[in-house]
């Protein structure tokens, strides 16, 4: 699996998204500065947390109309994969690939600490390594992850199975007390129409090694690398 | 010309930054304070004399960045 990680000014998560990358991978990730406009042969595109261009005007607005997303949304069009996380999933809504916008958190507070994701299905290669309906750990590090959608866009998401994740309890309840950022319906995580580009708040490349305190995160890795590596010998 | 782009949450977006701001000027005392939005106002110099052109382009970069429309209206005033 070919994987790039674009960097903008700004960013502070791309070296944590290198390491789980490079472990599940093999080998590092190219590493994409966000005035490159050429992202041709690969089979993943990763936008990490951060707070590109100082969050100015709204998180991802200035990322979302950088040269590189050009080229980010040519990858979108023929068929390839994107993940996006923290402030890569406010980029893909600014930049309009996937439905929705993430608000100031409801209790105006930067949340840093873990939570627990209910995988919502296991049939995309980003979910493939974990079961549906099954509860993960990942940590979170955000201000504004409160995800917002009109009804009709809601239900849209719903009426498709394009929720990815829920914030949920330990047991895999899907609580007012569990959706820390006040999403809409508890929603952490969601996928395009084609199921190729994943957004989500939470940080799941922070806890893929023992020594980060689990490995809750490494089947999303796992699980793309295995997925991405068959389409491209098919 | 000068052109001030207001943009707002749309009636109905959770606006906590508001409600923060309400709740702080009720913590000084005053009353009869309904709901409060924050906003942010951005001004806007652009080249020309003709306020309807003036108006347009910076429509348009309001629609194109400084407001989200998922989430946020805007109105534009060209002086």
């Amino acid at each position: 699996m070919k994987a790039a990680i674009v960097v903008f000014p700004g960013i502070n998560r791309e070296r944590d998204m290198a390491i789980a990358l490079e472990a599940s991978v093999g080998r590092k990730p190219r590493m994409v500065w966000h005035k490159e406009t050429d992202l041709d042969g690969l089979d993943l595109v990763v936008i990490p947390g951060g707070f590109s261009y100082g969050d100015y005007l709204r998180c991802g607005a200035m990322a979302s109309q950088s040269p590189v997303m050009g080229a980010i949304r040519a990858h979108a069009a023929r068929g390839g994969h994107i993940l996006g996380v923290c402030n890569g999933f406010q980029i893909l809504t600014e930049a309009g690939l996937l439905p929705g916008a993430l608000l100031r958190n409801a209790n105006l507070r930067f949340l840093s600490m873990d939570c627990h994701l209910r995988v919502e299905r296991a049939d995309t290669v980003f979910t493939a390594q974990y079961q549906a309906g099954g509860v993960f750990r990942s940590p979170m590090a955000h201000g504004d992850g409160n995800f917002f959608a009109d009804a009709p866009t809601l239900d849209r998401l719903e009426g498709e199975n394009r929720v990815a994740f829920r914030y949920a309890t330990a047991g895999g309840a899907v609580t007012q007390e569990a959706n820390r950022n006040g999403s809409a319906r508890n929603i952490a995580g969601i996928y395009s129409e084609n199921l190729r580009v994943l957004g989500l708040m939470p940080h799941p490349e922070d806890l893929v090694d023992p020594l980060m305190g689990g490995t809750d995160g490494k089947p999303l890795f796992d699980g793309l690398v295995a997925g991405l590596t068959d389409t491209r010998a098919a | 010309m000068k052109a001030v782009v207001t943009v707002m949450l749309k009636a109905g977006v959770l606006d906590p930054q508001g409600k923060a701001i309400g709740q702080a000027l009720q913590g000084l005392g005053f009353e009869g304070l309904g709901e409060v939005r924050a906003g942010k106002v951005i001004e806007l110099e652009i080249a020309g004399s003709d306020k309807p052109t003036v108006q347009a382009q910076a429509e348009e970069m309001a629609r194109k960045l400084l407001a989200n429309m998922v989430i946020e209206s805007f109105k534009v005033e060209v002086a």
